[in-house]
This record gives structure tokens, C-alpha cells and sequence, in this order.
């Protein structure tokens, strides 16, 4: 097992040596004061989360460790390459499956799996995106394995969230901790907000005139990730709205406000693509905005990040992203996918069916840990349930090695305990660059010897540090 | 006392905003210090007892250095005798919060303080300092005395604001050597934080930083609470009403009313024009003197 503090041997890596120095001389008293401080600054902020199934607890404060996770300048940029290069080719995939479908066409994707799949936007084809821009926001989520093994778990190129926590884990770090950043060189990250709206104006329609003007579409308070929306657009000095805020006048769409509608050029939606536009969608939502779709397609407005993008990042895709990075970009990928068996395929079927307790089982279209099996915590009740499903509806999963990921230590009542963790960093594209902020949304599982870091199953979160060169 | 009392808030401010430079850009650190020295006005003193700028000296200078008058303890502690002098004349709850406003950064400051302590130090003297402002806000009468109160909070603001003005000006100057530098943006958010306008200002630009506007912001936005038309927007208020009270006009009304019309009535590009430094100079100079004269009128000193 990998450590990314102590290696594998219980030598400080370089990257953390300067961390241990400080730690080592706190007292630990002092430091389990600290964190149990943190949870009442994020209470303060109001940084919280609900839980979708669990009245009773409408706001959870996400845990936060006070260790942070640190990468070196050299690690940084060979995944800040990879990433990128990585955006680049889904960019170019989105476009080209939305008109010309080479990649179908050159046999390097199965038609089947485009025709056949829910993510796939009919509405989308022959649409081009202000800019040309699909994905304006990703958050690539990565593994570690080893010293040098990275891989990417999941490209989340629909409504990537987690930003917010990025931005607070590190205010918090630097309030509870100033005299740590004085001593180490970590890179800032706190001016996400303003690039996240220089990038999204870049990306302004053709209807837009004057400064573009830019709002957040949010499903509503109750949403797991309100307090996510209402950051962001509070950071952005962007207006918070929701669908009943919004209506088409004049061929745009315009916001309710004071002094009557006012239109928007670039609305930022954390709505799901199927409740954005009752017309054009499910015809139940209240979330989305009817006619939306219209005016999208005659460059009223820029929606971030696009409809239709989550054909990118489906389960099943990501198996062929090696393939996509080579065929639009002519390179290597740069950073490693997991291995991945796709079961609507019959030999991988049957050696999922055969492996089950070793393998990760997800839902092709399933996200944050809902739905998944993990064979080698699962009882012998679930892994039968489990085959079950599987025979069922083959093409609805796919199948992965557990891996072993990397730890990195969390501050325990015994000291620090290496917990596994994974990482999120982000992404802005625009038509004139991509940017990827230095640090990230690092999730760290809490249970000894669990892999499972999702919030909503138990997870914490770090704060995440690239070091200056 | 009030005046005191804004005083100490508005060295919290910039101290966080200079300490927030200090340790995501170690090479401005010493610069940076230089600077918040300068804004509280106490640079010579400063200089005649330290060799050089680090964050402990100008930490412990400002905060509890009581041979520094303008240091935060010297100030609470200031406002608080004078509200002992007038305990008469303010609410109980008034007293009660500028005494534990006293007590609490006593004991907070009593000791130096740690870097890594600072952050806390300073939210719990602007917390302490907005317990007064609402006790004076909720249970005073609005008589000559609130009037007064108010009077020298804005007074003080007027003069921090134009003093952070005069030190960072030369950032804010269309020079070409600086344009759209890292720096320059670093150094006008710092700005906007000493005054804790940032989100403020966020939402009247929609994000877009530009040295002309932020200058605008603080000086002549009717809104913002520290800007300098604001300032005296309120002093022109509570003059008025001083006037209607006593039934007399002073000078000190005359005065104010000229500072106020010049602000009413010029625009940002007229300053810049004319040369921002020189506008700076000029208010700082006349806001001293509306205090001095209102001290006068009203026969502050017998």
C-alpha cells in the first residue's frame, strides 16, 4: 500500500517533509483543539450538505481533516498535462458526436453504444455550442496507486460540484493555520471565482452585446449542493437563480428582477440536463426553464456546461477514452484509465460473473457511490442480489479492479492513520485556454481500510496543496 | 470615543489584509508591512524603534504597543476612559459593551501575540467593536450625543479610507508598466479588503477588477459604508441635525458642506485627471480640519 506521506517504507516523501518538521513540533493537544475548532468555522460559513433519503438530517457538515494532502511541483504538472490533454479530446469527441460522427464512422467507438444510450441528446445534434465550447467546467476525479501511477476514475463533464469545498477547506487552513503557509510555498487557489467567470463570459453568445451577463441556475435550497450554488455565484458577483426565476422575452432568456426581466448571457446550471427545459425533456420538471432549448440553439445563451455532455463522461465511454485522446489529438493518453470491463460485452460478462467478490461493479449512469458494489466488502447475500442484476440488464454496468489506493494520514485521537483518499481537480475551458486550478477537492475516506470517499456515503474532505516549484 | 473605537476595527482590517499578502506572497511581505504602517499613520514612530518591517513588530506595534497611540490597545482603551468620563450620557447596554469591549482584548492582547493566533485576535476585535455599534444603534436616544458619536466614527472612516488611498494610489495609476501585472490584482484586492469591500465590490462590477473603478468605489460610490462620499454624506446628516438642535451654524458646517459638494459633484476622471495623489492629499488635509473645527465650535477642549 502506497502512503502519500510515508511511501511504503515509512520514509517521509520530499513533498510532506516540510509538513512533518511543523507537525512534529505541535502539540497534539493543540492540534485535536484545532480540529475540532474547524467544524464550528464550517458551521459558521454554512458550508453544508443534505443527504437525499435522510429527513432527519437536513444539514451535515461534511467532515474536514486538518492534514493536508500535498503534491509536488512535478507531480502537478505531468497531471495537469494529462487532464488537460484529456479535456481537449472530450471537447473534440462532444463536438464530433453531435455532428459529423467520424469517430462512429472510423469504427473506433461501437454505433450502438451512442444510439442506445440516455446520456446521448438527440436535441444536441447539428447544435453548436457558443465558442464551440461543450464542457466549460470539468472535475476530473484521480486515483493513486503508487509513486508514480495515477489513473482517471471518472471525467464528470455534466455539473461537476466539490469547488466550493476546494475554496473552504483552504480559507479554513489558512485562519486556523496561518504560520504553516508562511513556512511552506503552497499555490493559491482562491481565484477560481474570478477565472470561473472571465471563462464563462469568454464563452458569451452571439446575442451578447454589452459585458456578458452571467447567473448560476440552481435547482433550489433544498439541492445537496445549495450552499455550492449560492458560493460560487455570491464569489462570481453573479445572480443566484431558479427556473421559476427565469422566462424567454424577445428570443432571450431573462431573469425576474426588482426592475423587471433583465436578459442573461451565460447561465451557469447545476440543473440536471433532463430538467432544464420541459419542452424539450421531461415535461414534469419545475426545475428548468420552457423554451430554453430554443433559444440555446439560436444563440440566445450560453448554458454551462452544455446539454448533452454527459455522453463524455458515461461509464460505458470512459472504457474508450484512450482511443477518443488518440483519434482527436493523434497523442497517447498521458494519464491511465482503470482498467474496465464492459458487461453489455459477453466475455466480460461472464468474467465479471466469475470475479465478482475481487471487482468494483457500477451503474453505467449511476454517480456519487449510489448503486455501486464493491466485491471484496460485500456480503455473499449481495454479491447473489448483485448477479442477479448483472444478467438482468448486462449493458447497465461495468466492472473494475479494486484498486489499492494511496492513503494519506487523517488526524486521529491515537495520531495519524493512513486513510485511502482520491482527488478532484478542476478545470476551466473557454475558447481562448484551459486552466486547471492548482489543488483540488481531495476526499478522503474515514473508515480504516475503506474506499469508499463519497460524502453522502461518509467521506471527508482535505485540503489539497501543490507546492511552487 | 466612537472615533477610537472605529479606529481599532479598521487597523483589524488592514492588518488582515496585509497579513493575507504577507503569507501568499512571501517576496511583498516587507513592503507590505511598510504599508499598513504607513495607513495608520505612525511611521515615524515606527521607524524610531524598529530597524526594519517583519510581521512581529508591526503585529505587536499595532496591536499592543501602548507607546504606539494608535495601537488597538491604546485606542480600546481610550474610548473606554472616555466612556467612563461620559457614563452618563450613554445607555447602560453602551457602557456594558465598550467596558467588555475593553475587558476582553485586555486580556486577548495581554500577552504577544502569535502569528498563528492572529486570524482569531482579529475577528474578535472587529466582533467586539460591532457589539458596541449595535448597543449605540439600538438603545441611544438620537440627541446631540449620538450625533457626536457618530460624528467621529465617520470622521475617522473618511481618514482611514483616504489614508489606504494615499499609500496604494500609485497602484491604482494607469502607469504602463504595471497594467494587468499579478501584482496589480493582488494589490487592489488587498485594498478592497482593508475596507472589507471585496464581495461588495464584486457585485457592483460582476467581477471585472480595474484600478479606475475600485477608486471610484472608494471614494465616490453613494453605497458603499467606508467610501469617502458616504463618510460624508452621514456628517453633513448629523451636522444638520446639530444645527437644527441648537439652532446655530458654525463653520464647521460651511466646511463640511464645501468637502461634500466636491464630492457630489466631480467624477472619477475628473480626479484622475487632476491627479489622484493631489485629490488624497487635499481630503486628508481638510478632514482634519472639519474635526478640529467641529471640536471648536462645540467647544470640545473648553
Amino acid at each position: 500500500m502506497f502512503d502519500e506521506m510515508f511511501g511504503t517504507d515509512e520514509n517521509i516523501r520530499e513533498p510532506y517533509r516540510q509538513y512533518q518538521d511543523w507537525f512534529k513540533s505541535e502539540d497534539a493537544a493543540r492540534l485535536h483543539k484545532k480540529s475540532a475548532e474547524s467544524e464550528a468555522f464550517f458551521r459558521r460559513t454554512g458550508i453544508t450538505f443534505n443527504v437525499y433519503g435522510r429527513e432527519e438530517a437536513a444539514e451535515r457538515l461534511i467532515p474536514f481533516d486538518i492534514v493536508p494532502r500535498v503534491i509536488s511541483a512535478r507531480e502537478w504538472s505531468r497531471l495537469s498535462r494529462g487532464i488537460e490533454q484529456r479535456v481537449q479530446a472530450i471537447n473534440a469527441f462532444l463536438h464530433d458526436i453531435y455532428h459529423r460522427q467520424e469517430i462512429l464512422r472510423a469504427g473506433r467507438i461501437p454505433a450502438e453504444l451512442i444510439a442506445n444510450n440516455d446520456a446521448f441528446l438527440p436535441q444536441m445534434i447539428g447544435v453548436s455550442p457558443p465558442g464551440n465550447i461543450y464542457t466549460h467546467i470539468v472535475g476530473t476525479d484521480i486515483v493513486r496507486t503508487g509513486e508514480d501511477e495515477f489513473y482517471v476514475l471518472e471525467d464528470n463533464a455534466r455539473t461537476p460540484s466539490g469547488v466550493s469545498y476546494m475554496l473552504e477547506n483552504r480559507e479554513t487552513m489558512l485562519y486556523m493555520f496561518p504560520e504553516l503557509f508562511a513556512q511552506i510555498k503552497v499555490r493559491e487557489v482562491n481565484d477560481y471565482p474570478a477565472k470561473l467567470r472571465r471563462s464563462l463570459c469568454a464563452s458569451a453568445p452571439p446575442a451578447c452585446t454589452g459585458k456578458p451577463v452571467v447567473a448560476v441556475l440552481t435547482p433550489g435550497i433544498h439541492n445537496s449542493a445549495y450552499y455550492e450554488h449560492s458560493f460560487l455565484a455570491d464569489q462570481m458577483g453573479a445572480e443566484l437563480v431558479e427556473g421559476h426565476d427565469l422566462r424567454v422575452v424577445d428570443g432571450r432568456i431573462a431573469m425576474r428582477t426588482t426592475r423587471g426581466y433583465a436578459p442573461i448571457d451565460v447561465l451557469y446550471r447545476r440543473v440536471d440536463d433532463e430538467y432544464l427545459d420541459p419542452l424539450s425533456f421531461n415535461p414534469d420538471s419545475q426545475l428548468g426553464v420552457p423554451g430554453i432549448m430554443d433559444v440555446y440553439r439560436a444563440g440566445g445563451i450560453t448554458i454551462a456546461n452544455a446539454p448533452g455532455t454527459g455522453i463524455a463522461d458515461d461509464k460505458a465511454i470512459y472504457s474508450y477514452i484512450p482511443e477518443i485522446i488518440e483519434f482527436y489529438t493523434g497523442e497517447k493518453a498521458i494519464l491511465k484509465n482503470v482498467p474496465t470491463w464492459r458487461c453489455a460485452e459477453s466475455d466480460a460478462l461472464a468474467y465479471v460473473l466469475d470475479n465478482l467478490e475481487d471487482l468494483v461493479v457500477k451503474e453505467v449512469h449511476g454517480s456519487g457511490g449510489y448503486g455501486m458494489l464493491i466485491g471484496p466488502a460485500a456480503s455473499k447475500r449481495e454479491l447473489a442480489a448483485f448477479t442477479k442484476k448483472l444478467k438482468a440488464r448486462p449493458a447497465n454496468y461495468i466492472a473494475q479492479p479494486t484498486l489499492s489506493l494511496s492513503t494519506v494520514p487523517i488526524l486521529t485521537k491515537k495520531g495519524l492513520a493512513p486513510r485511502h483518499v482520491d482527488l478532484r481537480p478542476f478545470v476551466l475551458v473557454s475558447p481562448n485556454r484551459t486552466e486547471i486550478t492548482p489543488g483540488g477537492l481531495t476526499r478522503v475516506a474515514l473508515k480504516e481500510g475503506s474506499l469508499v470517499v463519497n460524502s453522502s456515503q461518509g467521506g471527508g474532505t482535505k485540503d489539497t496543496w501543490v507546492l511552487e516549484e | 470615543m466612537f472615533r477610537q473605537l472605529e479606529r481599532s476595527e479598521n487597523i483589524s482590517r488592514l492588518l488582515d489584509a496585509g497579513f493575507r499578502i504577507a503569507l501568499t506572497r512571501s517576496s511583498a511581505a516587507e513592503s507590505e508591512w511598510a504599508s499598513v504602517v504607513a495607513t495608520t499613520g505612525v511611521k515615524q514612530l515606527y521607524e524610531k524603534k524598529y530597524d526594519q518591517y517583519d510581521a512581529a513588530n508591526v503585529i505587536d506595534f499595532l496591536l499592543r504597543d501602548k507607546t504606539n497611540p494608535s495601537s488597538v490597545i491604546s485606542v480600546i482603551e481610550g474610548s473606554r476612559n472616555n466612556a467612563r468620563l461620559v457614563r452618563t450620557a450613554l445607555t447602560r447596554e453602551v457602557w456594558e459593551a465598550t467596558n467588555e469591549c475593553w475587558m476582553t482584548l485586555k486580556a486577548l492582547l495581554s500577552s504577544p501575540v502569535r502569528t498563528r493566533e492572529l486570524p482569531e485576535i482579529l475577528s474578535t476585535i472587529r466582533h467586539q467593536s460591532a457589539l458596541v455599534r449595535g448597543a449605540l444603534h439600538g438603545t441611544m436616544l438620537r440627541n446631540d450625543i449620538y450625533d457626536f458619536a457618530r460624528l467621529g466614527t465617520f470622521l475617522e472612516r473618511a481618514d482611514n479610507t483616504a489614508r489606504i488611498l494615499d499609500v496604494k494610489y500609485y497602484v491604482l495609476l494607469p502607469s504602463a508598466s504595471f497594467v494587468g501585472s499579478s501584482m496589480d490584482n493582488v494589490q487592489w484586492e488587498t485594498i478592497l479588503r482593508s475596507v472589507s469591500a471585496r464581495g461588495a465590490y464584486r457585485w457592483h462590477h460582476q467581477g471585472e477588477i480595474s484600478p479606475i473603478s475600485i477608486a471610484n468605489f472608494l471614494i465616490l460610490s453613494r453605497q458603499l459604508p467606508r467610501s469617502l462620499a458616504f463618510c460624508y454624506a452621514k456628517i453633513m446628516d448629523n451636522l444638520t441635525y446639530l444645527e437644527e438642535d441648537y439652532e446655530t451654524r458654525h463653520k464647521c458646517h460651511d466646511l463640511a458642506k464645501t468637502v461634500r459638494s466636491r464630492l457630489k459633484q466631480t467624477s472619477i476622471e475628473t480626479i484622475f485627471e487632476d491627479g489622484l495623489h493631489e485629490f488624497i492629499t487635499e481630503f486628508i488635509r481638510d478632514n482634519i480640519a472639519l474635526g478640529a473645527q467641529i471640536e471648536k465650535d462645540y467647544r470640545f477642549n473648553g
